[in-house]
Formats: C-alpha cells, sequence, structure tokens
C-alpha cells in the first residue's frame, strides 16, 4: 500500500482571486511581512498497488485525468510506502 | 423537431430551459437523465445550469465523466448543436469540447444580475435570430464565471470568431466597468472552431418572457429552431 499527498494549486500565470484576498486580511491583521499567498487543494490518496513505480503511474493517470485541470492548475506530490 | 435537456445530480435550471421549449417555442423535449449510456433520436442539446455534483473538486468536472456524455461527445463531434449554459458552459469546458476554464470571481461573491451582452457573430446556430447590435439584457447568477485561457487560446478564439458574446454597457460597448467577474477580454460565451457549440455563463433560460422582465434570450433558442426547421 502506498500514500500519495497530491498538492495542485492555481497555474503563477493564472491570478487568485482567494489569495490576494486573504493576503489583505494577513496585512490588516498585521502580518505584514506576508508577502503572497496563494490557495491550492490538498489530496490524501491511498492506492493498493505493489511497488512505488506503480504508485507513481497512477497517480500520474489520476492527477491528469480528473484530481487536476491543466489549463489552470499544476500538481505536485509525494510518495510514501504504508508500512 | 426533438430537443433534449440533460439532467444531472445537483441541475437547478433543467426546469427553466424545459419550459421555455415546451411552452414557448412548442418544440418536443425530453429530460435525459445524466446515467442513461445514450440520448436517443434527438437534434439539440441543453446542458443546463445549476451545481452538478455539489460543485465538488471543481464545477463541472465530475458531471463531465458521468455516462451520457460520451453520447453527448460523439453527437457534438457530428456537429449537432449543444447549448451549455453556466453549469453546462462549465461541464463543456471540463469536457474538453470547447478551450478554456472558469475561476472564480475576481470580487469572490456570487453574483445574481442582470447584465448586458455584445453578439459579435451573428453566423452561428445560436445567434441568427439576434437583432443586429442589440445588447441583450439577461442575467447572470455565478460563483466561477470568470472566463480564462491562456495567450495561445484567446488568440485562437479572436482569429476564428469564436468569442460570441461579450459583457458591455447598455450602449453595447465592451468597456471594464461593464466586467462582472473578471473575464479574459469579458468572455461571456464561446462557440467551438466548428460553431455548433456554445457555452455561455448568462441565462437566455431566465430571460425569454416579458412577464420576467426580458425575453432577450429567446432569440436565442428562435436561432437554433430557426436552424433546425
Amino acid at each position: 500500500m502506498f500514500r500519495v499527498k497530491i498538492d495542485v494549486t492555481l497555474k503563477k500565470a493564472v491570478l487568485d482571486p482567494q489569495g490576494k484576498t486573504i493576503l489583505l486580511s494577513l496585512h490588516s491583521l498585521g502580518f505584514d511581512k506576508a508577502n503572497d499567498i496563494r490557495v491550492g487543494k490538498y489530496f490524501d490518496l491511498k492506492l493498493d498497488v505493489d511497488n512505488a513505480d506503480i504508485a507513481r503511474e497512477q497517480a500520474i493517470a489520476i492527477c491528469d485525468k480528473l484530481l487536476v485541470n491543466s489549463v489552470i492548475e499544476e500538481y505536485s506530490f509525494v510518495i510514501e510506502e504504508i508500512k | 423537431m426533438k430537443c433534449k435537456v440533460i439532467v444531472f445530480p445537483g441541475s437547478n435550471c433543467d426546469y427553466d430551459c424545459f419550459y421555455i421549449i415546451d411552452k414557448i417555442f412548442a418544440i418536443n423535449v425530453e429530460y435525459v437523465w445524466h446515467k442513461n449510456p445514450t440520448i436517443g433520436p434527438c437534434d439539440f442539446i441543453i446542458l443546463p445550469g445549476g451545481f452538478s455534483y455539489g460543485d465538488y473538486l471543481r464545477c463541472g468536472a465530475i458531471a463531465r465523466f458521468s455516462p451520457i456524455m460520451n453520447d453527448i461527445i460523439k453527437f457534438a463531434k457530428k456537429g449537432n448543436p449543444i447549448l451549455g449554459i453556466c453549469n453546462g458552459f462549465q461541464i463543456l469546458l471540463e469536457t474538453g469540447l470547447l478551450p478554456g476554464a472558469l475561476l472564480r470571481n475576481n470580487s469572490l461573491k456570487f453574483i445574481c444580475e442582470h447584465v448586458y451582452l455584445k453578439t459579435n457573430f451573428y453566423d452561428t446556430f445560436f445567434t441568427n435570430a439576434i437583432e443586429k447590435d442589440k445588447p441583450l439584457s439577461i442575467p447572470i447568477a455565478h460563483g466561477e464565471g470568470n472566463y480564462f485561457c491562456d495567450r495561445d487560446i484567446i488568440k485562437k478564439l479572436q482569429d476564428n470568431n469564436q468569442i460570441i458574446f461579450q459583457y458591455c454597457n447598455a450602449s453595447g460597448e465592451v468597456t471594464n466597468d461593464s466586467n462582472p467577474n473578471g473575464s479574459i477580454n469579458n468572455i461571456a460565451g464561446i462557440v467551438n472552431k466548428k460553431r455548433n457549440i456554445l457555452g455561455m455563463m448568462p441565462h437566455p433560460e431566465r430571460a425569454s418572457e416579458k412577464i420576467i422582465g426580458t425575453d432577450d434570450g429567446k432569440a436565442i433558442f428562435q436561432s437554433v429552431i430557426n436552424k433546425l426547421l
């Protein structure tokens, strides 16, 4: 069994109105060192497969097919084996 | 002529679309549940607005994999007309039948108001009955209608005359102030290159009878019916 932790974020070229609003809020709370913040999604996926290569292959297919819209989003993930 | 309105779990403008086709135009219309594998005999498909699958993951992302979608893609590739309104537009984008994506409105607010639309081209299934140079008063109701695409796609949309509707003011001028949601180039509706698929955020089915304020949306349905009858 493998666990895949997937982060999905808007591409850099895509304006993130949620992030902008949160940044304004942080500034009004006095966190004036906050320079940029972008909102993303996190998926915690468990895959019932035997090795890390298959897990990676499956994770990429799952992201490309459903979890991520490549027009606006990009993703990264880490895989760990569950003993 | 036969029209089908596709119903997903969470669709909420399906009855309005059905009503317009049935009562205003007296055209044969049926609902098709999204789990049906086939559309059946059909000349015109409407993907209605709403919140299919609760907008989970991304608007339209899960509806795009409903069993009915394979047959809808086949129907589209044959050049038949499909109108996707609001969530229907989002589904068409997720399916890849139209290019681009819809982001959260730049105000972060759900916007429900009447807007004006400029019609740029009258040579499509959906615009041939629209009065020339008349700004259409049609309401929007969405939280995620901020049209986005990269520069290459926007250039293709412009070169191929695919930007059908743009948000404008009452005089028909496309201005920053008349852009309700931050869409690139004030885009409110686009067609595919073959011009048989229209996706639009405004709701023409909520603007097809004078008694509810405006019937400017009626011309969009009238256009499709003109072409098919």
